[in-house]
Order: structure tokens, then C-alpha cells, then sequence
């Protein structure tokens, strides 16, 4: 893979990565866009720039490693794996198909160069200081990031990794908040509001910043901002639009798991041609 | 020459559909009555609760533990809360919270778990359940409760709402053949003979009681005589029910949608050790997690149709 910081490429595999998640759940008749669609510069920006990982070499001990903890945006992490070369790009239609590699969540039987199966809510963030520890006893250089959704961050265990986190100052570990506003029954603040959100991980010695998730140059900024950061983690609070780049499922609940129909498919490849 | 069939088999709605109308009724009959979800109300069906009574539907977000929790506290004080979710997260999630605050002080919580097993298909293995009865049933206390069609969830989450004592119920995310007569009485602690026979008994819940019908008129049509049994209370179990199989008929085949090392085989099991010994064989999921498919690859991947229940049958047969 080419890894690059020119941001005008970087928006080029972005817009890239949305016509596949488009094209997969289309094919697959199921699955999740929206939360899928508003984590794509998330993505982009840590595999093709900012990551230290190699799909020559996945096992890597000193890579970075990389979670979805809310697995259900699988799409997502399945384009940006194989735009990277880890996985076949002609297979990316075959998501959710009995035998495929592209399970409906994460799965490590499937993909071995997957860090971690994911699909039930609130895991990953254990998941990832678990990994960021292992590196600092081994003192290895490996980073983690961990992507949280919002609705997600209503499990009790992220605040218990929060807290966690937090004491221990697992500097080496960075949690991205894809901040949409969308569960699945509907809106975040009619269910649970979470503001606000950088002061309540800052009360636990988290460093946050806050960033427009879809701006490539600002994630960037963040996560070089977070490298710099001793003794705390960081979370990047990625403030984001469900179903971004196709008008009918931004901001729209019904795209959190419908999958769009053909002639929706087709609206939207246009829209993102 | 053509058998004639007494089940149609008619496609029905989800148990999960059905408990989520069931529920509306007995919140109108009883206004004790509370349902809480944790974001899947849509999916669980509560939301048809959650529009009738909305002062009476607690959303928890997705925070399960807590969700169970809550439910012990509104029930302490007097409530009939329903906590729904999929299964897995309610049991798996909230299990430490269903052992403490519910199973050990005896608490009136009716927990509701949908999307059992591996037919919800495309997901995948961490939204499947294949271990929640066995976690449910190793509970003290708790009833456990695995319906087959939407007459008998209707009916059992009446039963459920009458009992005072926690309770689990199963319901399933595909649509599911109806197998029980509109007017059939269903209780806790019973079950439903749907065929008799007397060479060989088949015990099943959920999914696999239209399967199980399926392979007795297969195996009716080859001169074997079968008792069918939809043995829907798990816990607690219908021993007289099981102990006449085993004396009557000298063999039984349990089918599940559930792990064969914690379901309602291994149970069963026991009660046919104590009583009258006899050649059984399980059909159920193996020791293993299942994958992403259609909900019919799955079923019959995982061996989970008719034809493992008449291979099971020949087998059982075989030891008589
Ligand atoms: C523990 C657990 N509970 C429930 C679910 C079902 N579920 C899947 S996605 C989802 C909503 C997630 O919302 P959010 O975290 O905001 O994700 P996003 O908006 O990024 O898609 C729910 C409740 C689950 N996967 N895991
Ligand atoms: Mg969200």
C-alpha cells in the first residue's frame, strides 16, 4: 500500500471507500450504512496516514493496532482493509454471504489480521488498553485506536475503561467518538444524551479534543496532538453526520440498519461519482 | 400413496412479534405492567408498548446490566417489568445482574430475550444465542421458557406476567410455522403432545418443533411410529411428561437451536436417567460458534433441520 498525508488523495479512497459500503450492503440485502458512512475519514485518515502498520507484514509486533469496537460498522473497516491490500477488493460483495470473509461483524476466524472480533457494544475500549498495556510491558512503540460509537458509550464497561484509562495514563492509546447523534432507536439525545462529552473524559484524565469528524486535515491535527500527549489518553471527540455523503441517509435513523434498495443504490452512486 | 398431513405449518409471525402484541394486551388488562428495552426496541418489538404506554416504557439505551438492574428495582416495588432485548445481551450482559439483584432474592423480573440461535442469519456469531438457556436454567429460581409459534408465546407471557418469580423468555427473529391449535393451554412447568406414537419420542422447543413435525410425518410415511412433544418449559421441565416417553416409547431424540452441552437435551437427560433409562440422541448445536448466512444455509449448516431429526431417529432407533 501507498500511505500518504496529501489530503486531496485522501478524500479520493474516502469517496472510493463510500461507493463500496454503498455497493456491499446493497448486495448483502442487510446490514448497517449509516454508522458506517460517518466513520469513513476516521478510517481513511488513521490507515492510509497515520498508522504505523504493514499488510506486507500484518503481524508486525511493533504495529499500531486498530479496533471498531461498535463492530456493526464492519463496512467501513472492510473497504479501508481492502483498499490497504489486506483483504481482496472483488470479494468486498460477497459481505454477509455464508462463507465470505466479510462477516456481518468483525470476525477474526475470518480475517486473521483483524485485532480483535467485535459486534457487542461496549468491548473494544478494554480491548484496546489491554493491547496498549501489552506494548508498554514489551516497550514497544505500537499505538492503539479504538473507535467507539455514541450510542455505544452508554455501556456501563467504557466508563469503566474510561476510569481505567485514565489512572493508568495509557498514553499510547487514542479513542475516537464517532459523535453522529444516531442509535438505533432513533436519536441519542432523546434516548441518552451524552453531553458533554469532553468534560465528563476529561473528569477522567483523559486529554479530549474536539474535531468536525469529516475534515481529514483536522482528524490529522488530533491524532498528531494526541502522539505528542504524556501520561493521559487521548479521545477524539469526531463530531459526525449518519450517512454522510449520501443526502437521503445523512441525519436519517432509518439508514442506522437498512440496507438501500437498488434504485437507492443507485441514487447514491451518483451522488458520489 | 399419499400421507395425509395434520400440521399446515402455516407460516405464523416471530415470536418476537408475538410477544411484542401480547404485551400491549396485558398492559391494558394491567396497568402493574412495565416494559424496558435497551435501544433495540424495534428489533424486540416493544416499541408497540413503548407507543401505547409511553409513561410505562423505560428506554435504558444499550446498557444492559443496568437495564436488569432497573428491572429488579421496579419490581421490588410492586412493578411486572418486562426487560427485553437480544438474547444474548440481556443474559450474557446482564447475567452477574440476574444472579444477584434477580435469581438470589427471588425477584419478579420477566426477562425477554429475541434474536435466540443462529437463525437471525447475517449477523453473525455476536448477536446469535446459543447459550442463554443453559445460562438461564443454571439460575435457581428461574423459570425458562422457549416457545414455538405465536399461540404459545401469547400464551406463555400471560403465564409469565401470572407467576411471581423471575422468569426468561425466549422468542426468535424469523417468522415461525405455526404448530399449536388456537385454543391449546399452555402453563409453566407443562408441555404439548402434538403426535403420538410408540416407537421413538421427539422433544423440541423453538424452531425445531415444526422441524421435528416434519420429520415425524417423514418418518410416519416409513411405517415408524412418533410421539411428538413441544416441551416449551424448560425449566421447570414436564417430567411426567418425559418419564411416560421414556417408558412408552424406549427412545428420544431432543432438537434445539441451542448448544446440545446446555439445552434442554442434557435435562432432559437427566430426568431419563432417573426415571426410565433409554437410547437418546441430540440434535442441537455443536461445540462451536456459527458465522454469517441466510438463516436457512445456517440451520441446515449447523444441522438444525428435519433431516438431522430423522437422522437422529434412525440412530436412536438403531440402539433401541
Ligand atoms: C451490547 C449490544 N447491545 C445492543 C446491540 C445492538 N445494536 C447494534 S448497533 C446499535 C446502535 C449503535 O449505535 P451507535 O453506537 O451510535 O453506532 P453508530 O451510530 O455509529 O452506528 C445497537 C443497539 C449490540 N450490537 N451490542
Ligand atoms: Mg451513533
Amino acid at each position: 500500500m501507498i500511505k500518504t498525508s496529501n489530503v486531496a488523495e485522501l478524500q479520493l479512497i474516502a469517496k472510493q471507500m463510500r461507493r463500496e459500503i454503498v455497493e456491499m450492503i446493497t448486495h448483502a440485502k442487510s446490514g448497517h450504512p449509516g454508522g458506517s458512512l460517518s466513520a469513513v475519514e476516521i478510517l481513511v485518515t488513521l490507515f492510509f496516514d497515520v498508522m504505523r502498520h504493514d499488510p506486507a507484514n500484518p503481524k508486525w509486533p511493533d504495529r499500531d493496532r486498530f479496533i471498531l469496537s461498535k463492530g456493526h460498522a464492519a463496512p467501513v473497516l472492510y473497504s479501508v482493509m481492502a483498499e490497504c491490500g489486506y483483504t481482496p477488493k472483488d470479494q468486498l460483495n460477497t459481505l454477509r454471504k455464508l462463507g465470505s470473509i466479510y462477516q456481518g461483524h468483525p470476525d477474526v476466524r475470518f480475517i486473521p489480521t483483524l485485532e480483535a472480533s467485535t459486534g457487542s457494544l461496549g468491548e473494544g475500549l478494554s480491548i484496546g488498553i489491554g493491547m496498549s498495556l501489552a506494548a508498554k510491558l514489551d516497550q514497544r512503540p505500537s499505538r492503539t485506536y479504538v473507535v467507539l460509537g455514541d450510542g455505544e458509550v452508554q455501556e456501563g464497561q467504557i466508563w469503566e475503561s474510561a476510569m481505567f484509562g485514565g489512572d493508568k495514563g495509557v498514553d499510547n492509546l487514542v479513542a475516537i467518538l464517532d459523535y453522529n447523534h444516531i442509535q438505533l432507536d432513533g436519536f441519542v439525545n432523546d434516548i441518552m444524551p451524552l453531553d458533554p462529552v469532553p468534560d465528563k473524559w476529561r473528569a477522567f484524565n483523559w486529554h479530549a479534543i474536539e474535531v468536525d469528524g469529516h475534515s481529514i486535515p483536522a482528524l490529522q491535527a488530533a491524532f498528531a496532538e494526541a502522539a505528542t500527549t504524556k501520561g493521559r489518553p487521548t479521545i477524539v471527540v469526531a463530531h459526525t453526520i449518519k450517512g454522510k455523503g449520501v443526502s437521503f441517509m445523512e441525519n436519517n435513523p432509518k439508514f442506522h440498519g437498512t440496507a438501500p434498495t437498488e434504485e437507492e443504490m443507485e441514487k447514491a452512486l451518483l451522488e458520489l461519482a | 400413496m399419499e400421507t395425509k398431513t395434520k400440521f399446515d405449518l402455516k407460516l405464523g409471525m416471530a415470536t418476537r412479534e408475538a410477544f411484542g402484541r401480547a404485551l400491549v394486551d396485558l398492559g391494558r388488562e394491567n396497568k402493574n405492567i412495565v416494559a424496558l428495552d435497551a435501544d433495540l426496541s424495534k428489533s424486540t418489538y416493544t416499541h408497540f408498548f413503548a407507543k401505547e404506554f409511553p409513561e410505562r416504557f423505560v428506554e435504558c439505551g444499550i446498557a444492559e446490566a443496568n437495564m436488569i438492574a432497573i428491572g429488579a428495582g421496579l419490581a421490588s416495588s410492586g412493578k411486572i417489568p418486562f426487560a427485553a432485548s437480544f438474547s444474548c445481551f440481556a443474559i450474557n450482559k446482564g447475567f452477574e445482574q440476574l444472579r444477584v439483584a434477580v435469581a438470589y432474592p427471588n425477584v419478579n423480573l420477566k426477562v425477554v430475550g429475541t434474536h435466540s440461535g443462529i437463525s437471525i442469519g447475517e449477523d453473525g456469531p455476536s448477536q446469535m444465542s446459543i447459550e442463554d438457556l443453559g445460562l438461564a436454567c443454571s439460575l435457581p429460581g428461574f423459570t425458562v421458557l422457549s416457545p414455538a409459534d405465536e399461540v404459545s408465546m401469547r400464551a406463555l407471557v400471560f403465564a409469565a406476567a401470572a407467576h411471581i418469580g423471575p422468569v426468561f423468555l425466549r422468542a426468535g427473529r424469523p417468522k415461525a410455522a405455526i404448530v399449536h391449535a388456537a385454543d391449546q393451554h399452555f402453563e409453566i412447568g407443562g408441555s404439548v403432545q402434538l403426535t403420538d406414537g410408540k416407537d421413538l419420542t421427539i422433544l423440541a422447543h423453538g424452531l425445531l418443533v415444526a422441524e421435528a413435525i416434519r420429520a415425524q410425518e417423514k418418518l410416519e410415511a416409513e411405517g415408524v411410529s412418533v410421539r411428538v412433544i413441544d416441551m416449551y418449559s424448560i425449566k421447570p421441565l414436564d417430567r411426567d411428561a418425559i418419564a411416560r416417553a421414556a417408558r412408552e416409547t424406549r427412545a428420544i431424540v431432543v432438537a434445539e437451536e441451542h448448544l446440545v452441552a446446555s439445552g434442554l437435551g442434557v435435562r432432559v437427560a437427566q430426568v431419563v436417567t432417573e426415571t426410565h433409562p433409554c437410547p437418546m440422541e441430540f440434535v442441537g448445536i455443536q461445540d462451536t460458534y456459527a458465522e454469517s448466512g441466510t438463516p436457512e444455509e445456517l440451520m441446515e449448516k449447523y444441522g438444525l433441520v428435519a433431516s438431522n431429526v430423522i437422522a437422529a431417529s434412525k440412530r436412536v432407533l438403531g440402539r433401541k
